[in-house]
């Protein structure tokens, strides 16, 4: 083997097959000794009462999207935040350019405040 | 790695799902009691004695209950998506640590995995959603990720000032770091001895504590934060199609989710497995005695948590987003700033308490203002009513009618 | 054979299978499922090559954000369940992945792969070597060992060697996020 790197993550990766097949076992088990009483009524989907329609996908809000997308910016900032955030002591270059860093986005989110997109209904 | 090693790792993780069912169920008889208590009301108290048995009781009827699959759902994500909600928080359990030598599997940048893993539960969600096909069901899990999402992003930045401080992403290091007395660990932690004192970080950084509350309890949808699977409203949201077995997985994540939030708030903020009495000379007591302070502390938090639960309203969507992102957000980059600021230049310690304090005193106004704006809206139209009325009368007619007396703005969700 | 190997083929099976299913499936919601699996699979990979900062990373924005914002753009989407009709695009939806399949072809025939090896050797050995390619990658066993191991070397790279694409990197997130918001703020 090239590489024996000592499987520090065998544990993790194992510990998600046991949370699912844990899972499916309750998942199985209940299936088994749950009581079962099928109707057409019971099978449809739960509407407060009066009859089921089809959902219409295009009422759902652009903005939900938007957040998605500040979401995935300061993720990948997160990215750079961390290992920054374990060495910048004492090392200048460090400091001064996470402030250049954040400024810039600062920035970015005090134009989004400014243009009312934080908020959620204008 | 030999087979050995192999089949230790699956007892392990087995001992752990079975220590962390009896945590959940243990949790859900501590909320039912301690918030029949703050209702003045007795809670559990019929199955066992003061009720124990209850979330055994619990159990049983969940698994017995049907497992209705709708027939307009999309079978394969509507079975997948408890798994996707559940199995994440199992394998962040993998890293946490409860005493310096009781963890699993200890990741060098711990935070960082625990952030990462945490995300995937937000889809899970949308899938529950999506897969149910029902309208509740779409509008929960739109508005679960909006929010989750939201509050991720406090999360990551206090997490990263508790780094900056620690100068390290592993847990065993940064709750290490909160022991007094301890000089330095590494060469980098070396260097501050003059700025920062080793004490839990809840001294030095109130502010990221609050913000991790604030934004943790919105991570796993507790009460002040949980428009988005809201009975009164959106009948149970992503959640609405489920019952049973798949039902209660939703459930048992939710206190697991729960319950690593104040595990986290304990480890970064509270000294973990540290305390006034810790033996150190045989290893065994020294990991009991650790365990015993680590759950203390992180009962204490959940206490807390359910306490929050049943003080505060529930916050409409609108009233959330804004929250997080022009005061939750904003306010966890300035402790970035602080943070990196006062050890950049090495402060006296008691600098950070003070500017963290200022700082969170902000968020306590604006909750106030926050919490106490429909009374004083209801106060506002009392007032212009009386006005009105000490007026002449013009027009009697208009004024019999009556202005409605809900202050509150139509709710407008999703 | 090795559990590593064991692990391996899991990973690479599944990522192929569930990349193909992404092109393959009519139902798109699905299809987007699945490259959260490949997304996961790749993780594997960056772990079995001890690239673990780069695995969590994939799993932070691939599996996490990437994903949440593909199924927000499926759910804004009308008509999603027609799935796609056919356009006047379809040459150059073959002509793109054909001349990006040969560039991948080219440079995997032209890589020296016996050179890679020998280098993940020396990573082995050189613990050092290993800092730069993770946040403080190295077993607690070893820390105190080494001198100035804690100094993780990604952090290092990223400010010493690397301040402009860094700060670059910065304006090219603005530009996003300003993107973005122009995007929504007009209707």
């Amino acid at each position: 083997m090239p590489v024996d790197f000592d499987f520090r993550w065998a544990a993790i990766i194992v510990s998600g097959i046991i949370g699912f097949i844990a899972i499916a076992i309750m998942f199985g088990a209940s299936m088994f000794i749950s009581s079962r009483r099928r109707s057409e009524i019971k099978l449809t989907s739960y509407e407060c009462g009066i009859e089921a329609a089809p959902f219409r996908w295009s009422q759902i809000n652009i903005r939900y999207y938007i957040f998605a997308i500040l979401f995935l910016i300061f993720d990948v900032e997160a990215v750079f935040l961390f290992p920054w955030a374990v060495i910048f002591i004492g090392n200048k270059i460090a400091f001064y350019a996470m402030l250049i860093f954040l400024a810039v986005l600062g920035f970015a989110i005090l134009y989004g405040w400014r243009k009312g997109v934080l908020q959620w209904s204008k | 790695m030999r087979i050995v090693d192999f089949f230790l790792i699956i007892l392990g993780l087995l001992v752990l799902f079975t220590a962390l069912s009896v945590v959940v169920l243990s949790l859900t008889w501590l909320e039912r009691k301690f918030l029949g208590r703050l209702q003045r009301r007795l809670g559990p108290n019929r199955t066992g004695p003061m009720g124990l048995l209850q979330p055994v009781a619990d159990a049983v009827k969940l698994v017995l209950k049907e497992d209705i699959l709708p027939s307009s759902a999309d079978r394969a994500i509507f079975w997948v998506a408890p798994l996707v909600v559940l199995v994440p928080s199992f394998m962040l359990w993998v890293t946490i640590p409860a005493a310096e030598n009781l963890v699993l599997r200890n990741v060098d940048m711990g935070l960082f995995y625990i952030i990462a893993f945490s995300v995937i539960t937000i889809l899970g969600l949308v899938l529950a959603g999506w897969g149910s096909a029902n309208k509740y069901g779409i509008l929960g899990g739109l508005r679960s990720s909006a929010q989750l999402i939201s509050y991720e992003i406090p999360v990551i930045m206090v997490v990263i000032a508790v780094a900056m401080m620690a100068q390290s992403l592993n847990l065993i290091h940064i709750t290490n770091f909160q022991l007094p007395g301890i000089q330095s660990i590494t060469p980098e932690t070396a260097r501050l001895e003059a700025g920062i004192q080793n004490v839990p970080f809840a001294v030095l950084q109130p502010l990221g504590m609050v913000i991790f509350l604030i934004a943790g309890l919105a991570e796993v949808g507790r009460t002040p934060f949980d428009i988005y699977f809201a009975e009164s409203e959106i009948v149970g949201g992503p959640f609405v199609e489920y019952s049973g077995a798949h039902w209660s997985v939703f459930f048992l994540a939710e206190y697991m989710n729960t319950f690593i939030i104040a595990a986290l708030t304990a480890l970064l903020f509270l000294g973990g497995w540290h305390g006034p009495f810790n033996p150190t000379s045989p290893q065994w007591l020294e990991s009991l005695v650790g365990v015993v302070w680590f759950l203390v502390k992180t009962y204490f938090v959940i206490l807390v948590i359910f306490w929050i639960r049943g003080t505060f309203p529930r916050l409409r969507i609108d009233q959330l987003m804004a929250f997080a992102w022009q005061v939750v957000v904003p306010l966890s980059f300035a402790n970035i700033l602080i943070t990196g600021v006062f050890m950049y230049y090495g402060w006296p310690w008691w600098s950070l308490t003070l500017m963290s304090l200022t700082l969170s005193s902000v968020i306590g106004y604006l909750i106030y203002k926050h919490v106490t704006a429909p009374a004083r809206k209801v106060a506002e139209v009392y007032n212009r009513r009386r006005m009105i009325e000490r007026q002449p009368r013009r027009q009697a007619g208009r004024q019999s009618s009556g202005p409605s007396a809900g202050p509150e703005e139509a709710v407008s969700g999703g | 054979m090795a559990f590593q190997e064991v692990i391996f083929w899991v990973l690479a099976v599944s990522s192929v299978a569930a990349a193909l299913g992404v092109v393959l499936l009519r139902d798109i919601f699905r299809a987007a499922l699945l490259l959260v699996v490949v997304f996961l699979a790749v993780a594997g990979f960056f772990v079995m090559m001890n690239a673990e900062f780069l695995a969590v990373v994939q799993v932070l924005i691939y599996a996490g954000a990437i994903a949440i914002l593909i199924i927000f753009a499926i759910m804004l989407t009308r008509e999603v369940q027609q799935g796609n009709l056919p356009n006047r695009l379809q040459p150059a939806a073959v002509l793109f992945p054909v001349l990006l399949l040969a560039a991948l072809v080219f440079v995997a025939v032209d890589t020296d792969w016996n050179l890679l090896q020998d280098q993940s050797r020396e990573l082995q050995d050189n613990v050092e070597v290993v800092q730069t390619h993770t946040i403080g990658g190295i077993p607690d066993e070893m820390r105190g060992d080494i001198p100035g191991s804690d100094r993780s070397g990604l952090g290092e790279l990223l400010i010493n060697d690397f301040v402009l694409p860094f700060e670059i990197a910065s304006m090219l997130l603005l530009a996003a996020i300003i993107g973005a918001l122009v995007l929504v703020r007009e209707r």
